[in-house]
């Protein structure tokens, strides 16, 4: 069983259906327990960077995610689920992250470009997932975000996108697969990739 | 490169598509979750349902039409129309939507906006702005009940302005509002609204094009991402909008609806004339 963590951001349903739709039992949680039961884990979700470590740590999921994440469970990030992987978020001051991953997040610099950046986006794949069948380089993904990751360790960087910056829009390091941008949104590609993702937690 | 968004919209009232006509590919023209799934085959960017159901009673009729839509399709949903409380907002979230867009709502306690995006995050929350050219002989509706409020005074229309202004509208254009829509629509950034869904209501169904003034004037004034709405009647309005009216997105209802084009045809006029579109 796929879960699907639920600390009370955006919308999951369309995670869930999007599993469903491509053959995936996923279920939607929000308790520790069935973190640990759960042979994969997806962390969706859209808003603030420090509201969401904040639902985490009220509903003790950090510490589940953490060790989830440390014993080699498929894990998939998505949107802040990328994000709250990192060190730490410049987004109200100072948010401290989960810490998997090295490095910041940052929001987008002052330009003459929109922000949040939203809308439809290309992702230059520098490194391919093994979740990423049937996906070409450079197509298009739905992206709605206001700040993105900086890794400091670069090997980590899996895909980036341009918007004003070059920016690293997926990460993947062994059983973990995290992007900015929304797979669930994506159409029949994002669905894609929900597939990939479902067929490694199977063979895990 | 972040490509310019084609949006169509429906009209739904009491869970069913107006302007309904019968097609010959569609097993049900007044499903809005058949109409769905055509514009997701052609490669719509995201979808707006707006719903016209006048009656409060009925407000879970959209709901479970969002519900069944969320199941289908997966891409962008957006949903505008008697949005009145952050439950109406929470409700359409889980049930699959991704944005709602509220309109009269804002007007009457701007600071809903405000609550919203801090609960919810400024990316769901469009403030729908329905925009029309100041005339001398234009009436006004002054019913707000923070019409003295002094953080607000900065958004009315002020007898001394000068040149082209637009007024806003609430309750689908029936009521003019003595409110400054360049003023209202940054103040509307100030207190969180993620994206701005602008209407020409001067040029609402009549299919001359958007309102390019309008839509510009707007455009550079806000740095959140604006759609162009409002008077679609072919493919080079679509172009002026994005491309002189340099709105980011661009709605339109009819044109698709009535089947003159389809979102495809749309997006390869405009990549021939060189708008970075995804196709």
């Amino acid at each position: 069983m796929i879960a699907i963590v639920d600390y009370g951001m955006g919308n999951l349903r369309s995670v869930e259906k999007g599993f469903l739709k491509v053959g995936f039992d996923a279920r939607i949680v929000s308790d520790p327990v069935s973190v640990d039961n759960a042979k994969g884990i997806v962390l969706p979700g859209v808003g603030a960077f420090m509201d969401c470590i904040k639902n985490l740590t009220d509903i003790k999921l950090t510490d589940a995610i953490i060790k989830a994440i440390g014993k080699g469970k498929p894990f998939l990030g998505i949107c802040l689920g990328l994000q709250v992987l990192f060190t730490e978020s410049e987004e109200f001051g100072v948010c401290k992250g989960l810490n998997v991953f090295k490095g910041r997040v940052v929001r987008f610099p002052k330009s003459e470009l929109k922000v949040p950046h939203m809308g439809w986006n290309t992702l230059e794949i520098k490194r391919r997932p093994p979740i990423f069948n049937g996906i070409g380089d450079k197509s298009y993904f739905y992206f709605v975000h206001s700040f993105y990751v900086v890794p400091e360790d670069k090997d980590i960087i899996a895909g980036t996108t341009d918007y004003g910056v070059n920016f690293t829009a997926m990460v993947w390091k062994d059983n973990v697969f995290a992007m900015q941008f929304h797979p669930e949104k994506s159409q029949e590609l994002g669905l894609k990739i929900l597939k990939g993702f479902g067929e490694f937690v199977r063979k895990a | 490169m972040l490509a310019k968004r084609i949006i169509p919209c429906l009209d739904v009232k009491d869970g069913r598509v107006v302007k309904g006509v019968s097609f010959v590919n569609l097993r049900d023209a007044g499903d809005p979750v058949e109409n769905a799934k055509f514009y997701d085959k052609q490669g719509a960017d995201e979808l707006v349902f707006l719903d016209i159901t006048a009656s409060h009673e009925k407000r879970n009729i959209i709901i479970d039409v969002v519900m069944r839509t969320a199941e289908e399709v997966f891409m962008p949903l957006t949903v505008g129309g008697g949005i009145k409380t952050l439950d109406d907002i929470r409700e359409l979230l889980k049930s699959g939507c991704d944005k709602v867009s509220v309109n009269t709502s804002a007007v009457k306690d701007p600071f809903f906006v405000s609550r919203a995006a801090e609960r919810f995050g400024s990316q769901c929350i469009v403030v729908a702005v329905d925009a029309k050219r100041v005339t001398k002989e234009m009436t006004y509706t002054d019913d707000e009940p923070w019409v003295n409020e002094p953080s607000l005074m900065d958004v009315r229309l002020q007898d001394s302005d000068n040149g082209l202004r637009w007024a806003i509208s609430t309750h689908g254009g029936r009521k003019m509002k003595r409110i400054d829509a360049v003023k209202w629509a940054k103040k509307m950034e100030e207190l969180g609204a993620g994206e701005i869904l602008l209407t020409s209501m001067d040029r609402d169904g009549t299919k001359d094009g958007y309102d390019i003034d309008l839509t510009r004037t707007i455009a550079e004034a806000v740095s959140i991402p604006v759609i162009a709405s409002g008077g679609v009647g072919n493919l080079e309005h679509l172009y002026e909008g994005l491309v002189y009216g340099k709105a980011d997105a661009a709605l339109a209802a009819s044109i698709f609806h009535y089947r003159e084009y389809t979102v495809k045809e749309a997006k390869e006029y405009l990549m021939a004339k060189g708008v970075v579109v995804r196709l």
